[in-house]
């Protein structure tokens, strides 16, 4: 076996994360944040290694 | 085969544009410009770390703190001017992220990867990434299932050097450890690489543009951890026994998608983006794959997790710790550096005995 088979199998893993959670979360595009957070106004809301949340 | 990944790309793109908006494929392209210079270039952590330990050849590592002072010189500023609009990478420094820092450097050099390497190397085909990373996500979950037990055993607040004065500490700091390292190596190995440097100059602006775009450092970890605790809530398993998982803030990101979650877009941007270069090289994935023995897969599984779980200790691995902590200003990016590295020195001397040398 090469490293092709391995690296698809990373690829596999990757679809079928995004495809699987794809069935349990409701995407809106129209709910879409500005491009960049930078001169957006908004707090920034996403979440970070370093965060204990409230 | 070149054809048809880039079509695959363009049609990721096109549908995550679709699908969730804009900002996020911004930074899935971010997060494929990081696998792209970090596999392009075979610029990592941990393999730089083990050449100082080991040859006392410093080059990686002074182009490690290139790098972070390329994006200190633009994020210590930017975040000193938005504040509130972007954040930093600051967090508590206590024994449990001493500790974990610590832990993650032993694993680290076990595997011969680190938060961003253990990505790229899995979408580069390495085997021992690619056993190591569902158990990297397995114990960064349970490492935050845990975070707050441990973070109660004693930590001091977050503390982060900010404005004109903040910067110039850091790139202080930095300068005085390159100078140690410097003083530590050999004549010949005291320069670094052109490839590092343009590496250092491609990762600061890509860090950059994670900063202005999501409003926060590039990170690695959290986004693992999410997945799999995604998983574990889809199939019915009550998270609120952890206060980590059953904080509000927590449950919204649970009930949202992770192409909204900007950790996970750039995880998946990496993993794509070196699969890419892999893909690109001539030879690049023709490689035979070692044979491990049981005692290496076992080595890797163990590690894979204890990566994952003592960087949510640390709140933050290679990146998000220490090339974000420190380049944003964090004091506990210096202290990850200091009690990561003394790892790694004890991780490159169990490596040989743990069966991931590969035979052939």
């Amino acid at each position: 076996m090469t490293r092709k088979f391995t690296a698809s199998l990373t690829i596999l893993f990757i679809a079928s994360i995004i495809m699987l959670d794809s069935f349990n979360s409701d995407f809106n595009p129209y709910n879409a944040p500005a491009a960049f957070a930078l001169g957006s106004g908004v707090q920034g809301g996403g979440a970070f290694c370093g965060e204990l949340p409230d | 085969m070149r054809l048809v990944l880039l079509l695959a790309v363009v049609t990721l793109v096109a549908a995550v544009s679709l699908l969730v908006g804009f900002r996020y494929v911004l930074l899935i392209a971010v997060g494929v410009g990081f696998g792209l210079v970090l596999e392009g270039l075979r610029f990592g952590f941990a393999g730089p770390w083990r050449s100082m330990i080991v040859n006392r050849d410093p080059s990686g590592v002074l182009g490690h703190l290139l790098a972070i002072a390329f994006a200190a010189i633009i994020a210590i500023p930017l975040l000193e001017w938005r504040q509130g609009e972007l954040t930093g990478a600051e967090a508590p420094i206590g024994f449990a992220m001493v500790a974990g820092a610590f832990c993650f450097g032993i694993a680290m050099q076990v595997v011969l990867a680190c938060g961003s390497g253990t990505l790229v190397n899995a979408g580069s085909g390495n085997l021992v990434s690619i056993i190591a990373l569902p158990f990297f996500a397995i114990g960064s979950f349970v490492g935050s299932y845990h975070l707050f037990w441990w973070t109660d055993l004693g930590s001091l607040p977050a503390y982060k050097f900010s404005g004109f004065s903040g910067l110039l500490i850091t790139l202080v700091g930095l300068a005085i450890i390159a100078i140690l390292f410097l003083r530590m190596s050999p004549k010949k190995y005291r320069k670094i690489p052109r490839r590092y440097i343009v590496a250092a100059l491609l990762l600061a602006i890509l860090a950059s543009l994670n900063l202005v775009l999501a409003g926060q450092p590039w990170g690695v970890v959290y986004g693992l951890g999410l997945w799999v605790a995604k998983g574990v809530a889809a199939t019915g398993f009550d998270l609120s026994s952890s206060i980590y998982w059953s904080a509000s803030s927590s449950v919204e990101r649970l009930q949202q998608g992770i192409l909204t979650d900007y950790t996970s877009l750039t995880n998946i941007g990496i993993v794509l983006g070196a699969f890419f270069v892999s893909c690109w090289r001539r030879d690049g994935l023709s490689q035979k794959l070692p044979r491990l023995p049981i005692k290496g897969w076992l080595s890797a599984i163990i590690s894979g997790f204890v990566l994952g779980y003592t960087a949510r200790l640390a709140f933050g691995c290679n990146v998000g710790a220490f090339f974000s902590g420190i380049s944003t200003g964090s004091l506990h990016g210096w202290i990850w550096f200091g009690a990561a590295f003394l790892g790694s020195i004890i991780g490159v001397k169990i490596r040989p005995s743990l069966g991931l040398v590969p035979k052939s």
